[in-house]
């Protein structure tokens, strides 16, 4: 069942890059959103995927019953999420500043220190 | 942005946004949660009730600068790695009291790291959110 | 002798207050430091003419078998008594040359540091920390010829002998790191022993040549010469210093010091004597065209420099006596010409020969300094130029083109020597821009010692041959060698032929200095032919390295966002592809339409369909809705998959960023659609690659077996162990808490950055004027610095 995930990541892959590659900054905003998705669900589908069985010890045994889903990844995963959101906005901030600043809505109008 | 559906509505909600946040604190130990969603969860209804109230009514619900919890959470979290070295223990060892508690169940350090990822991400989110809205409000 | 070392670099730190103190005497008290110095090494000459060396180490990287230890032989000894002994005099030179200088205690710093420097290559016995003194020296050389650094043309010379040393050192550092591979030691005193090894290596010939570029920028040899005439751009007390008596003759050093390990083949004696005698010619010939007193002082050490080079090439026990003498006998005269060279120049306002003339009646005592110096290096009896010359001539008898060589450059020498100092001295007093007069006693000083030097030595040459002389030759040779160094020795055979060529020299010498003309006239003649030469083409590789930046950085760096991320798939795609096909990876694409769930199915088409309208769309808001599609859908996936705690945290960060979104969108730009049609179409097209190589790389991912013992480790212990039945928490504050520490801390600088961005008010423009007026503490008018309102 991965392989549909695999094409859902190529794709989403494919639309960041397609959106970091244009000039409106608002699509660029955008654009790191989706390499934020491709990239957190590519990790969590390499790890292969499970259904139902979350990683969490049931009261009173030891350890998780298998087959459970890898629970690695899913933490590496968690941080990120927040972590993105902290870039995310931290982005968002960023433009919003550059627009005020220089009246600029087109990334190539940022090259130069002078405006 | 001021609507009475919104205003009445977050009224409402803040209070069991908050409550459901130290929910899924408490218990991310043991179950689904843990101290980022529940920093989440709450973060995201002090910035409902300041798209609601306004930010000055939202800073004084919170009472405390939200910079000043990115600090306390951080410093939480410092803190509950060093203790176990006034124990000559290695840095981060988990220490956990032997009994317990109702309701939480056991405590240890490791919980109290929790907490300070808890006030962290509390404090950024309301940081972002607040400062936005004050921006936008010029 | 660590101390001996390292009290130089003390001495450096206290220099700067030291001019603070007593302005007046800086000069006179740093040079107590060289002076006892000096007394020590002395008192070390008895046990090293008795053949002893001695060695003190510290062992400082040991596992690299880099130590810090040091020994002294005869070569060290010799070196020195020159650093020292001359370092002591350049001190109280600067002193009085640079009294009214303000930096005066930076100058007298710095050669400190280099006088520290330069002792230590001289006395280290391992190779590597030889190498960290000798660039030290290369920076200290920097920083002193850039002395006067508001002028241009001081700037230029400095960088450019930085680079050409520079580049030197590295090459010295190779061939260092590669003849330490082959002998399997550092340390100078074990590779002595294991010359036989190193000559029947393979990686002789590199290991050579990398020596030699090193030795060769060092000491100013052809190719490499001219950075050391333009390098005159330095103060006067550097050039006597650094640019005749001590620093450029390390090069000269270190082929006298590695003789044993590396000389006596073909290719040795061939490239040193070549390189040597072209340097000897080309730096005479040239000498004789200056009128700069300085250049031409500076062009003649060139070609002593070349001298030594190619008397340590020919290798015989005569000629390597030959470059011991000659060493001592130019560190002794030149360093005083130097002197006597700034003297004139501080004291009448010039140093252009053809302004200069009769000046002893004005300066007397710098006027015998100087001519006993001149003498000296004419080669006249009985000072110890004369000696020198005479075993310099013992040393080429065999081979009739080593005579040549050595002639020419004799005789051109001569002239040169009258040029610094008949010239000067004797004539019609000349009109200068200041009105001559003595120079004082620290600027005499020097001189009249380092010339009176030069007559001692002739006289007691036997003395100086049994303590210093013999020594160093001892050393150079790689086994004890009793010498006899006499001012008369006779007319019979070997002497008598060195003497009938003195005494041409001398006639040849003198008929050439009546005919200087012609040497301005070759010079004029030779003009055009400048930009071939090799400081013409030093200045087209540094133009070419620079165009070649700039080009690069015009074609990398253009600015353009997307030509960026188009270079990063771009290399990404070729070299996975590349890889991708070489490694023969197997690629099964597992289409197990069976196992799919329906409503698995629906998010997936839903997450596509989102992406697609988002792309497609032309409004903001359409965007971040579809966006929001998007990542419901992941916080789906999450769910469905048994990621409980990524699902809700998805969930939430969904929430907030589409509060972001809605507070912000429509206060950014609009939603242009501002590329080309055909820009759209090359990143459609990049991008489609891209996301393909990515589902490539996910498939072969899962084609790969999953045996993950951490994360069994974690499952298993999460229980019992840390006490938490999620081990995705557990792993996030406990395992692997000290990740989760620096993850919030991230999070933290992110808010304050926002919050900084947000709150940083930047005064408005048309506010200037007013802002100008309005007082201020610090001269930063108070509103046009940036404020953050905390």
């Amino acid at each position: 069942m991965e392989f549909i995930w695999a094409i859902v990541i190529g794709v989403l892959y494919a639309a960041g890059l397609y959106m970091i590659m244009r000039r409106s900054i608002v699509k660029i905003i955008l654009g790191l959103s989706f390499l934020g998705y491709a990239a957190n669900l590519l990790i969590f589908v390499v790890a292969r995927l499970t259904r139902g069985n979350p990683p969490l010890v049931p009261n009173g045994a030891e350890a998780p019953i298998p087959p459970y889903a890898d629970p690695l990844p899913q933490a590496l995963i968690l941080t990120a999420i927040v972590i993105g959101f902290g870039v995310q906005a931290f982005t968002i901030v960023l433009f919003r500043r550059a627009y005020r600043s220089c009246g600029a809505d087109d990334i190539d109008e940022l090259r130069t220190t002078e405006h | 942005m001021h609507s009475l559906i919104l205003a009445t509505a977050t009224r409402l909600l803040l209070p069991l946004m908050l409550m459901f946040s130290i929910f899924l604190l408490i218990r991310g130990h043991n179950e689904p949660g843990g101290g980022f969603v529940g920093g989440l969860v709450a973060g995201a209804g002090f910035t409902l009730y300041a798209a609601a109230y306004g930010v000055s009514q939202a800073s004084n619900m919170l009472r405390i600068d939200p910079k000043r919890l990115i600090g306390a959470g951080l410093l939480v979290a410092v803190s509950s790695a060093l203790l176990s070295l006034f124990l000559g223990l290695p840095l981060m060892t988990g220490l956990w009291y032997k009994e317990p508690l109702p309701v939480i169940g056991k405590v240890g350090t490791p919980m109290l790291f929790d907490v300070g990822v808890y006030l962290v991400v509390i404090g950024v989110t309301v940081t972002i959110t607040f400062s936005l809205f004050e921006a936008e409000g010029e | 002798m660590l101390t001996a070392v390292l009290s130089g670099f003390g001495g450096a730190i206290a220099a700067p207050w030291l001019h603070r103190f007593a302005p007046r005497y800086a000069g006179w008290i740093a040079a107590l430091l060289p002076l006892a110095l000096m007394i020590y090494f002395i008192s070390l000459v008895p046990a090293v003419a008795g053949g002893e060396a001695l060695r003190f180490s510290y062992a400082w990287v040991p596992s690299l078998g880099i130590n810090l230890s040091f020994r002294i032989d005869g070569l060290s000894l010799l070196f020195a008594l020159l650093i020292t002994g001359i370092g002591a005099l350049v001190l109280i030179y600067a002193g009085g040359y640079l009294a009214n200088d303000p930096m005066l205690g930076r100058m007298l710093m710095l050669l400190l540091i280099f006088m520290a420097a330069m002792l230590g290559i001289v006395i280290s016995d391992n190779l590597i920390s030889m190498f960290v003194f000798w660039e030290l020296t290369t920076i200290s050389s920097y920083m002193l010829i850039g002395y006067k650094h508001e002028y241009e043309k001081a700037r230029k010379a400095a960088l450019q002998s930085l680079l050409v040393t520079g580049i030197g050192g590295l090459t010295l550092l190779a061939g260092v790191v590669l003849l330490g591979q082959v002998t399997g030691t550092l340390e100078i005193s074990d590779m002595l022993t294991r010359g036989e090894v190193v000559r029947a290596h393979p990686l002789y010939s590199a290991i050579l040549a990398l020596v030699l570029v090193g030795a060769f920028t060092k000491s100013a040899q052809f190719p490499f010469h001219f950075w050391l005439p333009n390098a005159m751009e330095a103060p006067t007390p550097v050039s006597s210093y650094l640019h005749s008596a001590t620093m450029v003759k390390a090069g000269v050093f270190l082929l006298a010091r590695l003789n044993p390990v590396l000389g006596g083949t073909e290719v040795w004696q061939l490239s040193l004597t070549a390189f040597g005698g072209a340097t000897m010619i080309v730096g005479s010939f040239l000498a004789v065209q200056q009128t700069d007193l300085k250049r031409i002082l500076a062009y003649t050490t060139v070609s002593a420099l070349g001298t030594l080079v190619f008397l340590i090439g020919i290798g015989t026990d005569e000629a390597l006596k030959a470059a011991m003498v000659f060493t001592l006998s130019h560190a002794l005269y030149k360093g005083a010409l130097f002197q006597v060279a700034g003297s004139v120049d501080h004291e009448t306002g010039t140093r252009d020969i053809t302004h200069l003339g009769g000046l002893r009646a004005a300066m007397p005592i710098t006027a015998a300094a100087g001519m006993l110096a001149a003498i000296s290096m004419a080669g006249l009896p009985p000072l110890f130029g004369f000696i020198a010359k005479e075993v310099q001539y013992k040393a080429t008898l065999k081979e009739p083109i080593l005579i040549g060589v050595a002639l020419v450059t004799n005789m051109l020498t001569v002239v040169a020597a009258g040029l610094a100092s008949l010239r000067v001295f004797f004539g019609q007093p000349a009109h200068t821009p200041k009105h001559a007069h003595e120079a004082p006693l620290s600027m005499w000083l020097g001189p009249v010692v380092l010339a009176l030097a030069g007559l001692g030595a002739g006289l007691l040459s036997a003395q100086v041959g049994n303590a210093l002389i013999g020594p160093a030759t001892s050393s150079v040779i790689g086994k004890a060698k009793e010498i006899e160094l006499l001012l008369w020795s006779g007319i019979e055979g070997a002497a008598g032929q060195a003497l009938a060529l003195s005494v041409v020299t001398l006639v040849v010498g003198v008929g050439l200095y009546q005919a200087r003309s012609i040497f301005g006239r070759i010079a004029a003649a030779a003009a055009p032919l400048a930009p071939w030469g090799a400081e013409g083409w030093y200045q087209r590789i540094v133009d070419g390295m620079l165009a070649l930046a700039a080009w690069q950085t015009r074609m990398l760096q253009n600015g353009y966002l997307r030509f960026y991320i188009g270079l990063i798939i771009t290399t990404t795609l070729v070299l996975t592809t590349f890889m991708l096909i070489v490694g023969r990876v197997a690629i099964t694409v597992p289409a197990d339409w069976a196992d799919v769930r329906i409503y698995e199915l629906m998010v997936a088409l839903i997450i596509l369909a989102a992406t697609t309208f988002v792309i497609r769309a032309t409004s903001r808001l359409a965007a971040v809705v579809g966006l929001g599609f998007v990542g419901y859908g992941t916080a789906l996936v999450f769910l469905l998959f048994s990621g409980p705690d990524l699902a809700i945290t998805q969930f939430a960060v969904e929430t907030l960023v589409a509060i972001l979104f809605v507070l912000v969108v429509y206060r950014l730009p609009r939603f242009g659609n501002l590329s080309t049609t055909g820009a759209r179409v090359r990143s459609a097209a990049l991008a489609i690659a891209g996301g393909a190589l990515m589902t490539l790389l996910t498939l072969v991912a899962l084609a790969s077996p999953t045996e993950s013992r951490v994360s069994e480790f974690l499952a298993e212990n999460s229980a019992p162990r840390a006490f938490g039945r999620n081990v995705v928490n557990v792993i996030l504050v406990d395992f692997r808490g000290f990740d989760t520490m620096g993850e919030i801390t991230v999070l933290g600088v992110a808010a304050i950055g926002i919050y900084a961005l947000l709150k940083l008010v930047l005064a408005p423009e048309h506010d200037e004027h007013k802002a100008a007026e309005a007082p201020s503490g610090d001269g930063v008018p108070r509103e046009r610095a940036e404020t953050i309102d905390v």
